[in-house]
């Protein structure tokens, strides 16, 4: 993008400064009144305590204090990242071979079956929840389908209200979200590339592992990221299929914002879970570059 | 190299089997959805208990559904007008505004991304409560534009980065001014792709449930009205007749967008910027 800009520097340095204000004006209103100073102001809030009022009062770091010391907000957390770790670990492995074939072997199908992965994505999200909870409630599809082909007797309870209805129903719901970056990723390795492995004696798998796999890193670690961002604060998905041993860190920011009633301190859980995430985008960076990223 | 090829070809159809499987995997439990709204039977369960278009009809004449759908669509289309209009400015802006201002926009833009929809719309929640606005239609536009603003970016990016800057750089020459150089040049020739990203902000808006869920007052969306409705075993049938129809709806107009956003783009593919 720098060359575009880089080029012709006198076409740009002409750009008259009320077409400039009026072309920024939108963009910049949304990104720093909505999302720069509205994060603010949920920073702001985690560090006041709780006196009913909108902004709280004080300038405290209790809510931090409760979130460290109190168990519940550990385990409730470490159960988030393990959930949202396996549905990322889950639909990244099971997305590349899809992005790889879209990538080396679609050929003329390749742009329906890439409209036909990503379709899913501009579907209602708690449609897609909600099939998984018809597909695995006590009455519902899979028991009755098992019971009429004679595989069990019983319904069974076993597939409800658990952590794994939570992973499978989220790996379901952001399958979409893997592919499209780890395909574009596959889609710029020059093919130059893999002719010259091959020309060198390679191996077919020892080509993918040496040459495909490490060029195709930066964008299994966006696809990462892409799913495990939405994935981590997720409230809808166990409350619909997780039960109460489900519980995961979005929803107890949902309840202090709802019934809870403690603004203050939702806003603190939510700063901490913006720093697991900041923490997660820099390992991410950080295995990015050891990878030998190319962008 | 003819042992290679025929290893690809048979990797390749083992992999076309994965994708096939992967596909059904991928549709199915969406797919239930409709079958279940035909099926004569208040449960989601088989064996099926026969063809019925009731649910269906219990869709008709009701005065809540209706109202959340009206909601939804006007929310839906001014939400996707200002996702849109700050895409188009905030991408062109990044291209071609050589200033780090505009670059620095372009990459906030793109930050929701990076925030879980719960965090959006606490934030949100927050902001419109501390102007005096509350919970409102005008809070979910404002949460909506923010949501669907990464995709409007992306889009309208990619659209313009394909335009052969030769183009703009002609008409500029030739004495157009910047703004004349927008509306007149860029703007129609990357009209397919604003189309586009006007539709797929509609979609996001109309099937947004996490930060609306924070940001609605008295007037609920189509989503929400779907969430009040799942604590009753009873009307799970009519949601998924309400879901069918949906469903079928986004796909349309996914699928508009998706043969939008390529149209055009051929050509400028053959004169890559």
């Amino acid at each position: 993008m720098s060359t575009i800009v880089a080029a012709r520097p006198s076409l740009e340095a002409r750009i008259s400064p009320v077409f400039r204000f009026a072309m920024l004006l939108p963009g910049g209103l949304v990104t720093f009144f909505l999302i720069l100073f509205a994060l603010g102001l949920v920073i702001f809030l985690a560090f006041r305590s709780n006196d009913g009022s909108l902004l709280g009062a004080g300038l405290t770091a209790a809510n931090f204090v409760t979130v460290a010391t109190d168990p519940l907000y550990w385990t409730v957390t470490l159960r988030s990242l393990v959930i949202a770790g396996l549905v990322t670990l889950a639909t990244v492995v099971t997305a590349y071979p899809v992005a790889y074939y879209l990538a080396f072997h679609a050929g003329r199908h390749r742009n329906l079956l890439l409209f036909l992965v990503t379709l899913p994505f501009w579907t209602s999200y708690l449609l897609r929840v909600f099939a998984w909870k018809i597909v695995l409630a006590y009455n519902g599809v899979l028991n009755s389908a098992f019971i009429e082909s004679g595989l069990w007797s019983e319904p069974t309870l076993a597939f409800l209200n658990t952590p794994a209805a939570v992973v499978v129903t989220l790996a379901h719901a952001y399958a979409p979200f893997a592919i499209l970056p780890i395909y574009v990723a596959l889609d710029t390795i020059p093919k130059s590339l893999l002719e010259a492995a091959s020309d060198l004696g390679a191996r077919p798998f020892t080509s993918f592992r040496r040459v495909v796999l490490p060029n195709s890193m930066p964008g299994v670690l966006a696809a990462a990221l892409v799913v495990f961002v939405p994935t981590v604060g997720d409230y809808v998905t166990p409350a619909m299929v997780g039960g109460p041993a489900s519980t995961m860190i979005g929803t107890l920011i949902q309840s202090q914002f709802g019934k809870a009633n403690d603004w203050p301190f939702g806003a603190a859980l939510s700063v901490c879970v913006m720093l697991v995430i900041l923490c997660v985008i820099l390992v991410a960076r950080g295995a990015d570059r050891r990878f030998g990223s190319r962008t | 190299m003819s042992s290679a090829r025929t290893d690809t070809n048979a990797g390749g159809r083992w992999l076309g089997f994965y994708v096939l499987a992967y596909l059904v995997f991928l549709y199915l439990p969406i797919l239930l959805i409709p079958l279940f709204s035909f099926n004569d039977s208040i449960q989601a369960a088989f064996p099926l208990q026969g063809f019925t278009l009731g649910w269906y009809e219990t869709l008709y004449g009701n005065p809540a559904l209706s109202g959340a759908l009206a909601n939804s669509l006007v929310i839906g289309v001014v939400a996707a007008s200002g996702a849109t209009l700050c895409g188009i400015t905030v991408s062109y802006m990044d291209l071609y505004g050589s200033s780090p201002l505009a670059a620095t926009i372009s990459a906030v833009a793109r930050l929701p991304i990076l925030i879980p929809g719960v965090i959006v719309g606490i934030s949100l929640l927050i902001l419109v409560n501390l102007i005096g606005l509350g919970p409102s239609r005008v809070a979910i536009v404002l949460g909506h534009i923010l949501v669907a603003l990464p995709t409007t970016v992306v889009v309208m990016r990619s659209r313009f980065a394909a335009i052969p800057k030769t183009i703009r750089e002609a008409a500029l020459d030739l004495g157009a001014s910047d703004w004349t150089t927008f509306r007149r040049v860029m703007l129609p020739l990357s009209l397919p792709a604003v189309l586009s990203a006007f539709m797929l902000a509609f979609l996001t808006s109309f099937d947004e449930f996490i930060v609306v869920f924070f940001l609605a007052g008295t007037e609920p969306t189509l989503p929400l009205y779907i969430w009040s409705q799942l604590r009753f075993p009873r009307s799970l049938p009519t949601v998924m007749a309400l879901g069918t129809v949906i469903l079928t709806v986004s796909f349309i107009i996914a699928a508009l967008a998706e043969i939008l956003r390529h149209r055009g783009l051929g050509a400028a593919r053959r004169n890559p910027a």
